[in-house]
């Protein structure tokens, strides 16, 4: 199975897609994930063109080919941009369509008129990366270093126009010079990655890794690194995949891997996943519960003037709990010594009381700001404080005591309860 | 003193409409200067002109009494906060040495002499301790100071800023007040785009009063009176705006063919 081809086959694959994909990543952060799209499209006459004109078995032939319909299918779009009043996702498909149909149009003349390399043509549609020949391997390694010594070259040119390009404007930098760099890496990109998973598929070797990476990282550096290696890992995994199943296509596995990948990585990243936000959702409604609890009792206790003990069903009646997650959160209550199980119930331990006073402290407090300083009637603030008073932290709590002067009732005269000491 | 910036006969438009008729003015150097008008009066158009942002229809700028591109290392510019994607993947020192990139080191690696004086720009707006943080947890004043460390980083002579105190709280507003007399103390210029007459009067020394045309530019004792702000505040003229909207709609060329930028006619 490790035969020479395969060998030869993932080392290709592996330059072609961490090359593009460090590209992509400034599309992607432009919020111009189309823009290579339409460029991969846009290529096909170009390439087509080649092959009639020249040599097609040369790939050198194919890369220039490819670069001037791609420089002209960009310079296309911003012009059509600039001079019109069509929105730019407008102009992207205006010279995607046109150009992808000039495209198909030559490619379907090529094959009536039977030329010998019709084969070859084909592999720009879906990729076919099975079909790289040495020769092709050895300039598309060249590209892809270049591709990459490009990067770093302007990297620095790259982040600021991408973050603020007013910015490198105004302080000098030849703006022009740096868009057009760009646009050459990205169309030499193009042309790199449509070898391994065609036209058709190519926006999505140039902008999932970036939205993969974007999801582990905030860092520019380690950005491009994980862009890279996801497409690395995703072209040797759908090589792998297509050598080994009978008659299976290079591209669509590289692609179907790929987006594995950025849907994962969607899922599991760190505070911006789907993962992430369904546990903090979680621990909310665990935080509200817990000190909903704690505060009925506080409040209980209040009334009472000495420690009360409340049933399950009690809490539930008084509409501070609900049945679901109430046992749960009474038993991790009792295990953090904040209440205790005594014959009649649930009742406060000291540090439970305490923690009580906080919630409820917290509730009169902000009741107390929104008539104070948002001018609210005193009948509408009961439903924000009850969310409120399980968002302030100890800080806000203390800037709030300040600004207030540290009040003694809220506006329904019930006393603000302080942690004696 | 000498001049700062000198604006001549300058008309900008904006989507073939134009925002800025005619406006003349010189500033001083070593002052806080205030450019201050009416929501959408031209006052960005005004900054992003100067900067080379924008072309200008007729008309030329001129800062220390050269062109932008002759004197670009000593001029600063601080855009609105609003302009960037914050989420962008950057710490606040990553966006701080921005300030020291030029035409001349585009390609070269920041340098530790960059990083010291970047490291000085952010001990001056106090976020020196969130140097690693990244820029999309920031709040609104902290982003806004990150973009004058940014400035600052870029040692220049005269800083142009485009609402540096929209959506900042108080303390901030503290800080680049103060950041600001400590620069006029040094003898730089500052320019500043504002919206909010309340506090102009108290922040500036001189004030360029703007509503698509100049009302009025000079000490702020003088441009600061009732019959100017209500000729700036009291809407725009009718003639202007409606000769506005027929040269957008035609598409009529304000440019003339053989205007020649660098020689003004007086």
């Amino acid at each position: 199975m490790f035969d020479l081809i395969l060998i030869k086959v993932l080392f290709g694959t592996f330059l072609l897609a961490s090359s593009s994909a460090v590209v992509g990543v400034f599309s992607f952060l432009k919020g111009e994930s189309l823009v290579g799209d339409a460029i991969a499209h846009a290529l096909l006459p170009g390439v087509v063109l080649a092959f009639i004109l020249g040599d097609g078995r040369h790939p050198g032939y194919l890369i220039i080919g490819a670069l001037i319909a791609g420089l002209i299918a960009h310079y296309g779009i911003t012009f059509i941009e600039q001079r019109t009043k069509l929105k730019s996702d407008t102009a992207v498909s205006l010279v995607l369509s046109t150009f992808f149909g000039f495209g198909i149009l030559l490619m379907s003349y090529v094959q009536r008129t039977g030329q010998v390399q019709q084969a070859g043509l084909e592999r720009f549609l879906l990729g076919k990366a099975a079909a790289i020949t040495m020769m092709d391997l050895y300039v598309f390694m060249g590209l892809a270093l270049l591709l990459l010594l490009g990067v770093a070259l302007f990297y620095k040119g790259f982040q600021l126009m991408t973050f603020n390009e007013d910015f490198a404007a105004a302080i000098g930098l030849p703006t022009g010079l740096i868009r057009f760099a760009f646009t050459v890496l990205t169309v030499l990109a193009v042309t790199v990655g449509i070898q391994t998973v065609g036209v058709v598929l190519m926006a999505a070797l140039l902008i999932t890794p970036s939205a993969a990476a974007r999801s582990w990282t905030s860092s520019l550096p380690r950005m491009l690194l994980l862009a890279a290696l996801f497409a690395s890992a995703a072209a040797l995994g759908g090589t792998f995949i297509s050598a080994t199943l009978p008659k299976m296509p290079t591209g669509p596995w590289i692609v179907l891997v790929l987006g594995f990948f950025g849907f994962s990585s969607l899922i599991l990243a760190p505070e911006k996943g789907w993962l992430a936000r369904r546990k903090r959702a979680t621990s909310n409604r665990n935080k509200t519960q817990r000190e909903n609890l704690l505060k009925l009792l506080y409040g209980a206790e209040e009334r009472a003037g000495e420690p009360v003990a409340m049933t399950a069903d009690a809490m539930v009646d008084a509409r501070e709990a609900h049945y679901e997650g109430l046992t749960m959160t009474l038993r991790n209550l009792k295990k953090e010594f904040l209440v205790v199980e005594r014959p009649d119930g649930f009742a406060l331990t000291d540090m439970g009381r305490s923690e009580g006073r906080r919630v409820v402290r917290l509730h009169r407090l902000w009741e107390l700001y929104l008539t104070e300083r948002l001018g609210m009637a005193a009948d509408h603030i009961h439903p924000q404080a009850e969310t409120m008073e399980h968002v302030i932290t100890p800080e806000i709590e203390a800037l709030i005591v300040k600004e207030l002067g540290n009040p003694e009732v809220d506006p329904h005269q019930s006393p603000i309860p302080y942690e004696e000491d | 003193m000498g001049k700062s910036i000198e604006v001549h006969n300058l008309t900008v438009s904006y989507h073939s409409k134009p925002v800025l008729w005619d406006v003349d003015f010189e500033l001083p150097k070593g002052k806080i200067i205030g450019v201050v008008g009416p929501n959408g009066s031209g006052k960005t158009t005004m900054l992003k002109t100067i900067m080379g942002l924008m072309k200008p229809d007729s008309g030329y700028t001129e800062i220390f009494g050269q062109p932008l591109d002759k004197v670009r290392e000593r001029v600063s510019y601080v855009p609105q906060r609003e302009s960037v994607d914050w989420d962008f993947p950057a710490d606040v020192m990553d966006v701080v040495l921005m300030g020291r990139y030029r035409k001349n080191n585009l390609f070269k690696r920041i340098t530790k002499e960059d990083r010291r004086i970047a490291t000085e720009a952010l001990e001056k707006v106090n976020l020196l301790e969130f140097a690693d943080r990244q820029i999309s947890q920031l709040s609104g004043g902290q982003q806004q100071r990150v973009f004058i460390a940014r400035s600052l980083a870029q040692q220049a002579d005269i800083y142009l800023m485009d609402e540096p105190f929209v959506g900042v709280d108080a303390a901030t507003e503290d800080a680049i007040l103060k950041l600001l007399r400590d620069m006029k103390n040094e003898g730089k210029t500052v320019v500043i785009v504002h919206h909010d007459l309340q506090t102009a009067n108290e922040y500036f020394d001189w004030i360029v009063l703007l509503n698509t045309r100049l009302v009025a530019a000079g000490p702020k004792e003088q441009v600061f009176t009732k019959e100017l702000l209500q000729e700036a505040y009291g809407g725009r003229l009718t003639v202007l705006s409606k000769l506005g909207d027929l040269i957008s709609d035609t598409e009529f060329p304000l440019r003339e063919p053989d205007f020649k930028e660098d020689q003004p006619q007086d």
